[in-house]
């Protein structure tokens, strides 16, 4: 029969919409009102100091909307007017300097796409699987534009004379909130690409990434990347803080534990078909999509499997992977209808190839948290649905 | 290649934020505390979420316990069990602790809780006095317990080149699902409007819809005050039904003195009053234990009374 659809004149094809104004800063059409942030209630004691998970499930493309992209806090979201904004530059340095937000944006700029993840990001799946959702597996994640000041500029306007031989030096940066997150960066990073940033995306930073300033730390773990960053200090050594000792250290089998595992190594997930986007089409052409990233470098190939690793294809980059930034892949392909466990292999461009989960373990034991970058699976039934599964 | 920009920084600006105490103990303080003193002080200012014995509350964190556990399954990561550096603990106390009132607490204060967590981890006798003078006195067990990243020699070597395309495994099974813990978080249903069996004798001036805004103004106050049925005093006391109620007369509660002694005048917590405290809690109550900073929009005022008083009036 003719679709009504086609052959009934609808009402938008009749009246009006709305005006121009109706929304002067638009949110997303109410039709995709799941598309949100989720937070895992019994991970922590309290949302003020947590995190919840981009829903990578939903998005396409390779940039997160800010809106959607994964808060962490320690000490909740603050408020902080741009007016208010002080930057503190001192330590082993020639001057040390204080800064407006004004200053900053005087200085010459970069625009750099960087992911952003969280340590901790796939922390719940080292024991086994866990959640059923790759909100929930991998959603510690996110990848935006950002437009910033290289540190590297404001530590030589400052001057780096005093400070000597700069290899073994260090810069401990802290927030303006209360939890005062600090972290301890080497000075090499902190003069390579580290950059002092404002904008994301195009539009200043949203309050809960660190409004109105940020660190951006590319490819070293989302908790260095020290939001409402306030004070950087030129040191001869490490602080050793609370978030680089107690947390954010990996424990091995054996008891010792690692430190100073800043890079986020190589890794990729498949997002759709996952739990929470089932194949609802049937049979047929059927779009294998996901995300790989490596904090190491740039993604060269994405290997998809359909039978939990037994065999592998390589699926089609949608652009040739960028350093320390998100690359989206495809397998297009034609689904029978049978049963699959998916999983995606990432390599980068050091030739490094993502674990399984069972390598990981060999290595490490069953007691870390952090730093879980191994291959994921997904059940697929011949309904489409999906599950989240170990194999053998 | 300077740009001429910025200005210098005080010596009192630079005092003022460069509060990070280092490995070596540089930038320690004077002062000093025992764990004697600092029982009492953890007691008001942390143990509604670590615990009266540093054992933790629900998932906060523990700071007492787990010795030998860190080659076990799931080990006990506390100060005494895990922490490197004694520095790490002062220099995290005096800068974020406690959560919600941050850099409120005074160097001896710090010294002295730094002692009790020590002495509830069996690394002090209860008279040991820590300071600067003493910080190294201190043995921490788990000081040798980490090697700095090594993943270049134990994983990049053999987890790089060419990987198997064909035939990588003879069978796969599945070995676990996460079906069976069930543990992902349910889909929320539209939020449920304030409960209305509970509304008493203010029903009849009662907004649900303000009410539900107010459970969103209330996230600020959830980090000390707990309210409904199985509300628990924490930082603050419980808030089940303060509105209409006279001041000061949760069980159980240590009040602050000025608090106790308007209590005492009659202070009832009528919703005009409430609405005054809340907008700027230290100017309506002059030394309050309360540390918000208040609320300054009328419309948070507004919810945020109407939310209390769905839990009766």
């Amino acid at each position: 029969a003719p679709d009504p659809l086609i052959t009934k004149v609808q009402p938008w094809a009749q009246g009006f919409g709305d005006g121009v104004d109706e929304t002067p800063y638009g949110l997303p059409i109410e039709y995709e009102s799941d598309v949100v942030r989720r937070n895992v209630e019994w991970l922590t004691a309290d949302t003020i100091s947590s995190i919840n998970f981009t829903p990578i499930h939903a998005l396409d493309g390779t940039i997160t909307p800010q809106g959607c992209a994964f808060e962490r806090h320690h000490s909740g979201a603050i408020d902080l007017r741009k007016e208010d904004y002080r930057l503190m530059i001192n330590g082993m340095v020639d001057t040390p300097l204080v800064f407006s937000y004004a200053d900053l944006e005087r200085f010459p700029r970069e625009n750099q796409v960087y992911f952003c993840e969280c340590a901790a990001n796939t922390g719940m799946e080292w024991a086994g699987a866990q959640l059923n959702g790759v909100q929930f597996t991998h959603g510690m994640i996110h990848n935006m534009e950002y437009s910033g000041v290289p540190l590297r500029t404001l530590l030589q306007e400052a001057g780096l004379d005093t400070a000597g031989d700069l290899t073994n030096k260090w810069v401990f940066v802290e927030g303006a909130d209360a939890s005062s997150n600090g972290r301890s960066i080497p000075m090499e990073k902190a003069l390579d690409d580290v950059l002092v940033a404002f904008k994301a995306n195009g539009e200043a930073l949203r309050k809960e990434h660190g409004y109105p300033v940020r660190l951006v730390v590319p490819g070293w773990e989302g908790n260095m990347w020290v939001k409402w960053v306030r004070r950087i200090e030129v040191m001869d050594g490490p602080v050793e803080s609370r978030e680089e000792t107690s947390k954010y250290t990996d424990t091995l089998e054996n008891g010792i534990s690692r430190k100073w595992t800043w890079a986020m190594d190589a890794k990729s997930v498949v997002t759709s078909p996952s739990p929470q986007a089932p194949i609802t089409h049937g049979k047929g052409p059927l779009v294998i999509t996901g995300l790989a990233w490596s904090g190491r470098g740039a993604i060269t190939r994405v290997d998809v499997s359909r039978d939990g690793g037994m065999s592998w294809q390589a699926a089609r980059l949608a652009k040739p992977g960028e350093q320390k930034a998100l690359t989206r892949f495809y397998l297009d392909t034609d689904w029978d209808g049978s049963e699959m466990l998916l999983q995606s292999r990432a390599m980068d461009d050091t030739g490094y190839v993502q674990p399984t989960k069972s390598q990981l373990r060999e290595v490490r034991g069953l007691n870390s948290i952090y730093h879980n970058n191994c291959i994921q699976t997904w059940l697929v039934r011949s309904d489409g649905e999906a599950e989240n599964v170990e194999v053998s | 290649e300077k740009f001429g920009l910025g200005r210098a920084a005080l010596p009192e600006e630079i005092a003022a934020w460069d509060r990070d105490i280092r490995p070596n103990g540089t930038g320690l303080p004077e002062g000093s505390g025992d764990a004697i003193v600092g029982e009492e002080i953890f007691a008001t200012r942390c143990a509604a979420c670590h615990g009266d014995f540093a054992e933790g509350i629900d998932n906060w964190p523990e700071l007492a316990g787990g010795a030998d556990t860190l080659d076990h399954d799931d080990p006990l990561k506390t100060v005494g069990s895990y922490w490197p550096y004694l520095s790490s603990g002062y220099d995290y106390i005096k800068r974020s602790m406690p959560y919600g009132n941050a850099g409120t607490l005074s160097d001896d204060e710090v010294y002295a809780l730094l002692a009790y967590i020590l002495y509830s981890n069996d690394l002090i006798e209860d008279d040991f006095v820590l300071s600067k003078e003493t910080f190294f006195d201190v043995e921490m067990p788990n000081a040798e317990g980490f090697i700095i990243d090594d993943r270049t020699e134990t994983e990049y070597t053999q987890w790089t080149g060419e990987p198997c395309m064909e035939n990588c495994k003879d069978e796969v099974r599945v070995t676990m699902r996460a079906m069976v813990l069930d543990v992902t978080p349910e889909e929320e249903t539209t939020p449920k409007p304030a409960q209305e069996e509970t509304v008493g004798a203010g029903a009849a001036s009662f907004d649900a819809e303000l009410a539900a805004k107010g459970e969103k103004v209330f996230k600020k106050c959830k980090a000390c005050h707990q309210i409904g049925e199985a509300a628990k005093n924490r930082t603050g006391p419980i808030l089940t039904a303060v509105v209409g109620n006279p001041a000061g007369a949760v069980d159980g509660f240590k009040y602050s003195q000025p608090l106790k002694e308007r209590a005492e005048n009659g202070l009832v917590w009528t919703e005009e009053e409430l609405v005054a405290f809340l907008a700027k809690p230290k100017a309506y109550m002059k030394g309050t234990k309360m540390s918000f900073a208040g609320l300054s929009k009328q419309d948070d005022l507004a919810a945020i009374v109407e939310y209390l008083k769905s839990f009766g009036v």
